[in-house]
């Protein structure tokens, strides 16, 4: 039996999902040009006004927005209403830049709450449930979002934050925790750890996971699954649009349902910008339809994937998307298939190594050379070379599980891979092609 | 028992020097040293005069460097002194992961260095056979 946290919105008609979204849409444009004036002048800009936004099918006439718009307006240009009303501010990590401040008024965090609930709520969630959130507390979004979600649910929620892997476990056991909340990666170690204290997938007391904010792949799903013994769901989310819960998964575990009653989405080519039709893979780009504090109209996610236009079996009948591949523009092909930086950063911190790391890729006698330069890392050395080989292989069998073709892992001292300040060279291509 | 430091190298040319100079602008004495290499990477392993510091300004240079204790015996440099030593070593099951040696600093000596599973368990499975490991890096 599918459960839902709020199911007349969840799995209410799309002839009155759009209706809904098209009367959210327009009082949030109204709202946007009325109080923000960095975007009103892109809309002048682009000859649009307020007026001219009726339903989702007016969408494609306004601006888009894009992380270096953030920046632009650091800290607080895109700001909606008077700081007065703000009660909380979330913050990215700024790996790739300046941080970006997203602001929250309380109805901002209700809702933010609710779509997290409705995640729990898919995972099998209820009152009876012990959530342990294990997504670090703090400016990241991850954290506190799962925790209110886990309040709203009525969950008896643990707010364990990241670290202490040790004292995780112990709660884990001692508290019978049923869902863990952390990135995959994390749970995967989690997972390791328990299996090496003599924990089996039937003396963990999970039941199930929602596990977001990085790439990962199918193979590392079925890992997670068999060795804690759960069900592992996927959450999607962007500070910048509130946090995880855009976008969730239900038991079919095929996409995640948007929560479009807040977020509409669209699929657009990355190149010309041009919205592309239902089903194409392309570059998301969402518009937030209610909110106060920081709304985005048409914020360019840079992330690749399909919106999957077919009914779900769950009942839900908001759109899913797929699992994002990563990020527009830093995809590479080689030998054919996609590879994307981040796929390889998930499989180098699964495996103990700093993500600093550079792709090379060639091209000889007309075959993809493909290269990973890894710098070496007390944590992975030893004195002994057969060890340190045998590290070596195993990453080298992650990168071909994640990824699906073979890369020549090399290690490398410390220090001697670039680290810029801005985006740090990830990729050198050296194929002539 | 001795302090091995274990560094390592990426291999292509400098990467010894670079690393052996460190020790040289800090005062630091090579007393034995071996390498072992694949095509990309190799690991320096080192007995030094004062293994702590060696460890902290190697890393302050960016080496990735570890520490590990190892077995050291002196031998004399004569025919069958190292084939005596080892027959200890069957004797009492202690397995050889790796060695080098080193030449005392009188021609008549040699000591021999061996990296083993259960350093002290087998230090003291040789102990109790009446050799007695050094444990002193000025000693070499």
């Amino acid at each position: 039996m599918e459960r839902y946290f709020q199911q007349d919105l969840e799995c209410m008609s799309r002839e009155k999902l759009v209706k809904l979204q098209n009367e959210k849409l327009v009082k949030q444009v109204w709202h946007v040009w009325s109080n923000v004036p960095y975007y009103k002048k892109k809309m002048e800009e682009a000859g649009v006004t307020p007026d001219d936004i009726k339903s989702s099918e007016d969408l494609k006439k306004l601006p888009f927005m894009s992380k270096d718009d953030l920046r632009n307006t650091y800290p607080d240009g895109l700001l909606a209403v008077p700081k007065k009303d703000v009660v909380r501010i979330h913050s990215t990590s700024g790996t790739t830049g300046k941080r970006v401040v997203g602001y929250y008024t309380q109805n901002d965090i209700d809702m933010w709450d609710e779509c997290c609930a409705r995640a729990i709520t898919a995972a099998g969630g209820t009152e009876e449930d012990v959530v342990q959130v294990s997504y670090g507390y703090g400016l990241f979004t991850g954290g506190l979002g799962l925790h209110g979600g886990s309040h709203k649910a009525g969950c008896m929620t643990i707010p364990m934050s990241s670290g202490s892997t040790d004292r995780q476990i112990m709660f884990i056991m001692d508290l019978k925790a049923s869902i863990l909340c952390c990135t995959p990666s994390y749970a995967a170690y989690l997972a390791e750890r328990m299996n090496e204290m003599g924990y089996g997938p039937d003396d963990i007391p999970l039941k199930a996971g929602i596990f977001g904010a990085e790439a990962w792949s199918e193979e590392m799903r079925r890992d997670i699954e068999k060795n804690l013994g759960i069900k592992a769901f996927d959450i999607y989310g962007l500070t910048e649009l509130s946090g995880p819960g855009v976008a969730y998964e239900c038991s079919a575990q095929e996409g995640m349902h948007i929560n479009e009653d807040h977020f509409l989405a669209e699929i657009v080519d990355p190149d010309t910008l041009e919205p592309l039709p239902p089903g194409s893979q392309g570059e998301l780009v969402f518009t937030s339809l209610d909110r106060e504090a920081f709304p985005l109209l048409r914020y360019r996610t840079k992330d690749i994937c399909r919106l999957i236009p077919e009914p779900c079996s769950c009942g839900r009948t908001h759109l899913r998307m797929e699992k994002p591949k990563g990020r527009s523009d830093d995809m590479l092909i080689i030998r054919g298939v996609n590879v994307f930086p981040s796929q390889i950063e998930t499989v180098l911190i699964n495996h103990g190594y700093a993500a600093n790391y550079q792709i090379i890729v060639d091209r000889v006698n007309n075959t993809d050379t493909f290269e990973v330069k890894v710098e070496m890392t007390p944590e992975i050395f030893t004195d002994n070379i057969g060890e340190v080989e045998a590290k070596q292989k195993e990453l080298t069998d992650g990168l071909k599980s994640m990824l699906g073709i073979k890369a020549k892992v090399t290690l490398v001292a410390p220090k001697t891979i670039a680290r810029s300040e801005g985006k740090a060279v990830r990729v050198i291509d050296n194929r002539k092609i | 028992m001795l302090n091995q430091i274990s560094v390592f190298l990426e291999n292509k040319p400098g990467t010894l020097q670079g690393m052996t100079k460190v020790l040289a602008d800090h005062g630091i004495d090579i007393r034995a040293l071996s390498l072992a290499e694949t095509k990309d990477f190799g690991i320096a392993r080192l007995i030094v005069d004062d293994p702590f510091s060696a460890a902290g300004v190697l890393k302050d240079a960016d080496y990735v460097a570890s520490m590990t204790q190892v077995l050291a015996f002196e031998i004399p440099d004569t025919p069958g002194g190292l084939s005596k030593l080892l027959a200890y070593f069957s004797e009492t099951g202690v397995n050889v992961e790796y060695m080098y040696s080193s030449l005392g600093k009188d021609a008549t000596q040699a000591y021999m260095i061996f990296r083993v599973h259960h350093t002290e368990k087998s230090e003291g499975a040789l102990k109790a056979k009446g050799l007695k490991a050094v444990d002193d890096p000025s000693v070499l």
